[in-house]
């Protein structure tokens, strides 16, 4: 079954946790490329992925969030795109469970778009297109277009790895409660994203990182109406703290299951987690789809 | 006079940036002096601009279209304020720590000072402690502003300011940006958080004992 053919079936898939607080315990020092410990460091990003198919993932992403040349240039290696990214895919591909699935990630630029900022529409066309090829050679069944602020950025990012690869492509965008309701930074609110990134052929769309689990609940229910498509929804493990010299994150996976429960009542079809969350915290969400298919 | 002062403001607020260069050239000519227009004109329209975007009235695309629109008007000015020897709010040495490469906020946070009339030095994105002080002691710095969005490098914010206790550097600190909390800043022994670009002007302005009403 592909991965379409899954969502289509009315399945709700698992995805997975974070990549970079795993890869921190995994000694990646502070401020080092993520990116290019897929080749320095394969085991260690092999068993990443093994951990998360192992805690019940359904889908596990890449670790490629700023694989483009972009975000490689600010550590020198933007002429290794295509090994990185190819790399990355082919690790998460090694240790995939059969009916399980591999997904691309791509992460913003990091650079403006015009006419507010330098890079034109069709430069970030043709960046996240090199690295959507890298992923699709190195085997990904789907791409997740993620944290995306501006929709400009996260149109041009779904349209690339769609036109580049015919792979399906997720997108999501990162919202946060504020005085306008929720709205990323850029003051997208979730009615503009449904629209736009549905247009844009987005083959889902939801929401990924914020402020935790408690937000992901208004978002979910604020977008369910909205829209046919299928919902992701991958919340961060709260908002970190600072205590004793390191950032904890507070939403354990017994503080976040209710709160699973409660994205997974409103109708979402992927749900996983983001910054702070681990395999526990999908071992924990796995029992809930569980428990929820079975009824 | 007074009305070509509003207007200038209005422009910022609306990010027009012919009109705020056109209303700086006037205002020069007819006898308002550089320091003036700053105070009178630019930094009350940035002033606004910080309110709207700190209460999601306005979001990150529209500050950036009103920053370009200020430093428009502030490059008009700039020559003759270091002409005249026209003395800053104060200097901040601000950049994103080392490891971490995001630089929005940041640069809102920079933005925003200049608007208020201080001299900013930014150092850009993965700045490293010798860089920080080595420019702090260039430049004289009074305040060193520090952003990080990752759980991952906001710790080195201790690491910096540690060094510039060792060095006896008498800079005040700052410190912001999505993971870092009050709770964050004293725990690394910063002199001041702040929660977005707007508080940021006035715990800077609080550090060097200047009160929030103050213009200059």
């Amino acid at each position: 079954m592909t991965f379409l053919e899954s969502l289509s079936s009315g399945r709700l898939l698992v995805s997975d946790g974070a990549m970079g607080t795993e890869l921190q315990k995994r000694n990646l020092p502070s401020g080092a490329c993520p990116e290019e410990f897929n080749v320095s460091h394969p085991d260690e990003v092999r068993s990443i992925y093994a951990g998360y198919y192992a805690a019940g993932s359904d889908l596990v992403e890449t670790n490629s969030f700023g694989g483009h040349r972009s975000r490689l240039a600010m550590h020198g290696f933007e002429h290794r795109v295509a090994e990185f990214g190819r790399k990355a895919a082919e690790l998460a591909c090694a240790v995939r469970p059969a009916g399980k699935f591999v997904a691309g990630s791509m992460g913003p630029t990091g650079d403006i778009l015009e006419p507010l900022g330098p890079r034109t529409a069709d430069e970030a066309y043709d960046i996240f297109a090199e690295l959507a090829l890298a992923l699709a050679e190195g085997g990904v069944d789907v791409f997740f277009v993620e944290t995306m602020m501006a929709l400009e950025e996260a149109e041009v990012a779904v349209r690339a790895a769609k036109e580049k690869t015919g792979l399906p492509v997720v997108s999501t965008m990162t919202f946060e409660k504020g005085k306008a309701g929720l709205r990323t930074m850029w003051g997208v609110d979730i009615a503009s994203a449904v629209q736009r990134l549905t247009d844009a052929g987005a083959d889902a769309l939801g929401a990924n990182c914020g402020k935790g689990f408690d937000e992901m609940i208004e978002i979910v229910h604020e977008m369910r109406p909205l829209t046919s498509l299928p919902i992701v929804a991958q919340a961060n493990a709260g908002i970190p703290e600072w205590d004793d010299g390191r950032s904890v994150y507070r939403e354990t996976p017994d503080v976040m299951a209710p709160k699973a429960q409660r994205i997974v009542d409103a109708g979402v079809n992927i749900i996983g987690g983001c910054c702070g969350t681990g395999p526990s915290h999908i071992h924990k969400i796995r029992e809930l789809v569980d428990a929820h298919a079975r009824h | 006079m007074n009305e070509l002062f509003a207007r200038l403001s209005a422009a910022v607020i609306e990010g027009s940036k012919d009109r705020c260069e056109e209303l700086t050239r006037q205002l020069l000519a007819e006898g308002a002096g550089a320091k003036e227009v700053l105070d009178r004109g630019l930094v009350p329209g940035m002033d606004v601009v910080g309110v709207r975007f700190r209460d999601n009235i306005i979001f990150v695309p529209e500050v950036l279209i009103s920053a370009r629109a200020m430093k428009a008007s502030l490059a008009i000015l700039e020559p003759i304020l270091a002409a005249a020897n026209v003395k800053e709010t104060g200097v901040v040495v601000i950049g994103t720590v080392k490891g971490d490469i995001h630089d929005i906020g940041k640069n809102i946070v920079s933005m925003m000072l200049r608007g208020a009339g201080f001299k900013v030095v930014d150092l850009g994105v993965d700045v490293r402690v010798e860089k920080f002080i080595d420019v702090i002691r260039r430049e004289g710095a009074h305040i060193l502003g520090m952003s990080a969005l990752l759980t991952t490098t906001m710790g080195y914010m201790r690491t910096v300011i540690d060094r510039l206790k060792e060095e006896g550097i008498a800079a005040r600190t700052m410190v912001g940006g999505a993971p870092v909390s009050a709770a964050f800043a004293t725990a690394v022994g910063a002199d001041a958080y702040a929660k977005n670009a707007s508080e940021a002007v006035e715990k800077a302005k609080a550090l060097l004992g200047i009160r929030a009403t103050e213009r200059s």
